[in-house]
């Protein structure tokens, strides 16, 4: 067995057998010509016919995988018709006395390496798409058909790269996952992979040359990992974790649209945590209400300067679109303590978890702060957006917040960018603002509890120290009691409270949230129909 | 000769698919339009090179118009900006 580990584009966990699908290599051979004029006209055929085939494409992939992501076909079209792409491969033609396969592979080389070279991320996606127009002008001037891309049993394909033309082609009852070894997340066979609910891996490093069509593979696109020639151990964790997929699926389509109400009629709402934008596509397929905590700290983390205002602003902006509507609550910077940017220079420090984290940097350094408030209040024309802060432990951190929010708006609107008045609420998650959560709750819009944090500070348990695992208690009578204390509180001043931390997904403990009048819990994507599931079983 | 500044509202920046749609809104004039970033310049009739020049979202660009037709092709041109990038 070999295990390689790639890039997950798409989760989801696939066995079979693999079908390497190799690039049809022509070696394209350079010939000297005597005509010009007769290989310029065979590539006005060669591109008439690649036109009609783009057209058919285009066509398919609107019914496969809708309009939006089928346009990539009418650009195809359109860059086979660029000017600039057509003179080079003409003056190559000319210059050199040269065959029209050859001058085409040449251009295809030199703009797919232009594109390959920027840098930005989309634009060397599209490296891809010149270098598949260009082999498909050279298949049609050697009058190959295309790749044969239609599989009489189900298959993991596995390829150096995918061109989308040769993605839609695929008849997806055929597909059990795609892998290839090139590709970016960003890439179109990344996106088709999603919209056709297929496990992608990208950037796996597989040698091909080793690999045959017919042997078994096991792809996991919760890990990234591929399995070539798995063990029976292997596979079958394989099939227990279809078998749960599986039954994911079967248990969504009962509970999907269904409320979240007790069998007495109480209700809760569910909504979700997320980690970067990418995870608001497992936010829609669970049915989640809303986004219970969108944690900013990604667009901060694995990077070498501080992510711009635009940067921000579009992460945002594109989240409040896909929930079209429904509640994003976006927590402020959380860094510190576990999680680290080295070019924010923080220090070491002999106590992380109480240090210098979360707000106590974004009041202490607000030209950050600023940014991401201007980024997270100019997103919020595009949806329904909410922003919360971490770690509060006083009334006066919340006053220099809102000071700081006067600010921005006042910069915002002096600026004519608009904006909406946006709720605003903290994390209640040291036993301080639970203690306070009374005085708290007249400042804020809403409450919501991280009981991951929580727990560690009022049981002052580092939760990294395995040492300590006889004395924590998840379900502390402490903890419960400072939840409750922050829901009386809230609910007084005729504010809401949610729940964001690990508990809210413990199915042990829903009943006891429903009772205390928590009025929303957020957990991982997966977790929602579980947790709707224990809700509605409630009496 | 008549110009105008934009900036991009788009969040992918002048990608692929509206490079390909002002390729051939701007071959409906005879006038030469041009854009310019950062000192790079690009005919809107060029797709490749249009999208080579990279533009982002937040980037202004200079847009140049010239030719027999540069009233209608600015006005023109003008408007596609604004209703698609």
């Amino acid at each position: 067995m070999e295990c390689l580990k790639g890039k997950s584009a798409y989760a989801g966990v696939a066995l079979g057998k693999i079908a390497v699908l190799s690039k049809q290599d022509y070696v394209i051979k350079r010939k000297k010509i005597d005509s010009p004029e007769h290989e310029l006209e065979r590539i006005e055929k060669a591109k008439e016919k690649s036109l009609e085939q783009l057209q058919a494409l285009y066509d398919r992939a609107v019914v496969e995988v809708g309009e939006a992501n089928a346009t990539i076909f009418e650009v195809h079209q359109m860059m086979l018709e660029d000017d600039d792409f057509n003179e080079e491969i003409e003056n190559i033609i000319r210059t050199e006395m040269v065959n029209a396969e050859y001058a085409v592979a040449k251009a295809g080389d030199d703009f797919s390496q232009m594109f390959a070279s920027m840098d930005d991320e989309y634009m060397k996606a599209r490296a891809t798409d010149v270098k598949d127009i260009s082999e498909r002008l050279v298949r049609n001037l050697y009058g190959k058909e295309d790749n044969d891309l239609n599989y009489s049993e189900p298959v993991i394909v596995v390829a150096d790269d995918l061109s989308p033309s040769e993605t839609v082609q695929m008849d997806k009852n055929k597909i059990l996952a795609f892998v290839t070894v090139h590709g970016s997340t960003n890439s179109h066979t990344a996106i088709l992979a999603r919209m056709m609910n297929i496990p992608a891996l990208v950037s796996t490093p597989l040698n091909l040359d080793e690999l045959k069509s017919g042997m078994e593979a096991v792809v996991d696109g919760f890990t990234g990992e591929v399995y070539i020639n798995p063990t029976e151990e292997v596979k079958n964790q394989a099939l227990e974790k279809i078998q749960k997929e599986k039954e994911k699926q079967e248990l969504l389509l009962t509970l999907k649209g269904k409320e979240n109400v007790t069998k007495s009629g109480k209700e809760i709402k569910i909504y979700a945590n997320i980690g970067s934008v990418s995870d608001v596509g497992y936010v829609l397929t669970n049915d989640a209400g809303g986004i219970g905590l969108f944690r900013s700290e990604f667009l901060y983390i694995g990077r070498n300067d501080l992510p711009s205002e635009e940067e921000q602003f579009t992460a945002y902006k594109q989240t409040a679109q896909m929930m079209a509507g429904k509640k994003v609550i976006i927590r402020t910077l959380d860094i510190g303590a576990d999680k680290q940017a080295d070019y924010l220079e923080l220090g070491e420090e002999e106590n992380p978890a109480l240090g210098y984290r979360a707000i106590r940097i974004c009041l202490s350094q607000p030209e950050i702060f600023k940014v991401q408030l201007r980024a997270i209040l100019r997103a919020s024309v595009y949806g329904n957006i909410s922003v919360m802060y971490p770690m509060i432990i006083s009334v006066e951190e919340v006053l220099k917040i809102k000071e700081i929010m006067a600010e921005v708006k006042a910069e915002l609107t002096e600026q004519g960018m608009p904006f909406k008045d946006i709720e605003e609420g903290i994390m209640i998650e040291t036993p301080a603002a639970a203690m306070i959560s009374d005085e708290l709750a007249e400042l804020v819009d809403f409450f919501s509890v991280g009981t991951n944090d929580l727990t560690q500070y009022t049981l002052a348990i580092d939760r990294q120290n395995q040492k300590l695992d006889p004395f924590y208690n998840a379900h502390h009578k402490a903890v419960l009691k400072f939840i409750k204390m922050a829901a009386d509180n809230a609910h007084k001043a005729g504010k809401w409270i949610g729940i964001c931390g690990e508990l809210g997904a413990d199915l042990t403990l829903t009943k006891t949230f429903v009772e205390m009048g928590i009025d929303e819990l957020s957990v991982s994507p997966s977790m929602v129909l579980k947790v709707r599931k224990a809700v509605r079983d409630l009496d | 000769m008549k110009n105008f500044e934009y900036t991009i509202k788009d969040e992918l920046g002048i990608h692929a698919r509206p490079a390909g749609v002002l390729a051939k809104e701007a071959k409906k004039y005879a006038s030469t339009i041009t854009i310019t970033k950062d000192g790079k310049s690009a005919q809107a009739t060029k797709l490749m090179a249009v999208m080579a020049l990279g533009v982002k979202n937040g980037n202004t660009v200079t847009v140049t118009v010239e030719g027999d037709d540069e009233e209608q092709a600015f006005e023109g041109i003008k408007a596609f900006f604004e209703n698609n990038l």
